[in-house]
């Protein structure tokens, strides 16, 4: 194994295994950011993984009023699932539930493609006949009278081809160091276009496996990763790593993860050594499932 | 290359069917061709060079000179180019117009953007009656584009109108927006009697307060949110239109006689700048 080291914190030598998903962005904009921010975070709620979600979503950044099609303070949402048809099916019902109901948010398409898919073209019968539609510059909307004035609509958004599953690990001597680190990455990856992070607070604590001793299950615990059985199993972990934390990175495309999974990794190799953090590495199933990979020392050395 | 262009010659008697007149039907003609062409005239069929003096080679730009209100059919199913009238048009003025741009720097008369699917019409002047109408025997009006008045407009603006954009700087006339089936009418000047009669859907945009039917009902005043997308939109037309920028209006809904869903919208003066 090549040795990679940056500040003190080994970088394995290994690459994160992603997949093919499909993928949207959704421009919801509302009276000011604070509404828009219960709408986003309503829409993109129980949406960190696809395994029992359906999709994973998550705020990509905000927008200012100059940036947004109705000229208010907005949050743009990204939403991925395996499939288009999971995809169309979550992003209605997901509309329908936050955004419909949310006071002053308005949604509208946040990318162009040839595949589009519903945004309101549905949520429109819930104006029971009083719905009206509105074809401004080739872009057709739909206005629903609500209880709180008229909720705006455009009736699609694109639907995109895109990777999820981009992830790395960081290993540390303590829970309290290894997720500050998180944060640290998490923080810095905020700033990157086109991706999300959509475990809670960009982090996931519970990394899995392929297959299980239980028959009903297809995943279970990655214990090779788990500090407290570096006794029992055949451990990944050397004697000082006491906790591991994951970060999963969906986006649109391959390079956009790279760099995404680039600035998380630096900014944690920037604390150095001393925070406790000894080692990244990454999470894949041997290079036979997914058709992208991240491989962490061209990534760390610029090449991607 | 220099537009082609299509200058009368004398006094007519008759009006001109001006249909073969377009870019799509004039490319790859010389002007011999052109000249030679056959056009009615009245009842008659005549040669174009006895009623137009032609000049110039590209029929992407047609220019017509010294117009008259006899001139119909200017610009009819167009599907590419720009059309030019330095004066007058007749009537069905961008009849069934699908694509590229007419201005007609005169008045016109009935059935202008009959049937139109897509494009645009300015109209420096005045325009009659059926603005934006369907034709004979038609369900439909207008189905698309954009339709720019300067001046004023005669009886049943829109009547029928299925899609589209019609801004009137000017006046119109009775029966604004009547059996409108969808699409957007704007007036900034006064509007007859019978204004939105068994309107079916569609948006007919105000600045001065109309005199309405029973039929059409105050809903109150509101701020919506979509008409900061539609006024962005008119902010590239060379209109009045384009300087608004008010979501605060009060909202008429009807035909009730035709348990119609039509929307008047009226800005409110002292909103408009």
């Amino acid at each position: 194994m090549n040795a990679m080291l940056i500040n003190g914190i080994t970088i394995d030598d290994t690459f994160a295994e992603a997949f093919n998903m499909r993928g949207t962005r959704v421009i919801i904009t509302a009276q000011n950011l604070k509404w828009a921010y219960h709408a986003a975070n309503a829409m993109t709620g129980f949406a960190t993984s696809v395994i029992g979600c359906g999709v994973e979503a998550g705020i990509e950044r905000e927008l200012i009023p100059d940036e947004t099609p109705d000229g208010r303070a907005g949050v743009s949402i990204l939403m991925f699932a395996m499939g288009s048809k999971v995809l169309m099916q979550q992003l209605e019902t997901r509309m329908g539930q936050s955004i419909l109901t949310c006071p002053t948010a308005a949604a509208f398409a946040g990318i162009t493609s040839e595949d589009n898919i519903n945004l309101g073209k549905h949520l429109r019968f819930f104006g029971d006949g009083y719905q009206t539609s509105k074809l401004i510059a080739n872009k057709r909307y739909w206005r629903i009278p609500v209880m709180d004035g008229e909720f705006l609509c455009e009736e699609t958004t694109g639907m995109v081809r895109a990777i999820g599953g981009g992830n790395f690990l960081i290993l540390a001597t303590s829970q309290p160091a290894a997720l500050a680190a998180a944060e640290v990455a998490i923080d810095a990856m905020k700033k990157i276009p086109n991706v999300i992070m959509p475990f809670p607070g960009g982090v996931v604590r519970s990394g899995s496996k392929v297959g299980s001793r239980y028959k009903t299950m297809f995943a279970s615990t990655n214990d090779a990763f788990c500090p407290t059985l570096k006794g029992v199993t055949h451990s990944e972990l050397s004697a000082d790593i006491e906790s591991v934390m994951e970060i999963v990175i969906d986006g649109i495309s391959f390079s956009d993860i790279a760099k995404a999974m680039q600035v998380g990794i630096q900014a944690i190799c920037n604390l150095g050594a001393a925070s406790g953090v000894k080692r990244i590495s990454a999470g894949n199933y041997g290079g036979k499932l997914g058709p992208h990979h991240f491989k962490l020392h061209e990534i760390m050395a610029g090449n991607i | 290359m220099a537009a082609l262009t299509f200058t009368l010659k004398k006094t007519l008697q008759f009006s001109i069917d001006c249909s073969a007149l377009t870019p799509n039907y004039l490319a790859n003609k010389s002007t011999s061709e052109i000249a030679s062409l056959l056009i009615l005239y009245g009842k008659n069929q005549i040669r174009v060079d006895e009623i137009f003096s032609v000049s110039g080679d590209d029929a992407q730009n047609i220019h017509f000179k010294n117009t008259s209100h006899q001139l119909d059919y200017l610009g009819a199913n167009m599907s590419s180019g720009h059309m030019h009238i330095e004066g007058d048009a007749g009537a069905y003025l961008g009849f069934g117009l699908k694509q590229g741009t007419i201005h007609c720097h005169g008045n016109t008369l009935a059935f202008a953007a009959c049937n139109m699917q897509n494009g645009l019409i300015r109209i420096d002047g005045n325009t009659g009656d059926f603005l934006g109408g369907a034709s004979a025997g038609l369900r439909k009006g207008m189905g698309g584009g954009t339709v720019l008045v300067k001046g004023n407009a005669g009886d049943r603006v829109g009547d029928q109108m299925r899609r589209g954009l019609i801004l009137i700087e000017g006046n119109a006339g009775d029966y604004c927006a009547s059996r409108m089936i969808a699409g957007t009418i704007g007036v900034l000047g006064k509007v007859g009697s019978y204004t939105g009669f068994n309107m079916q859907r569609g948006t007919l945009l105000l600045a001065k307060t109309p005199r309405l039917n029973a039929t059409m009902q105050n809903c109150g005043t509101h701020t919506l949110p979509f008409l900061s997308l539609m006024f962005k939109s008119f902010a590239t037309l060379d209109t009045q239109f384009a300087s608004i920028s008010t979501q605060r209006v009060q909202r008429f809904v009807g035909d009730g006689a035709c348990n119609g869903n039509g929307e008047i919208l009226l800005i409110s003066p002292d909103l408009m700048h």
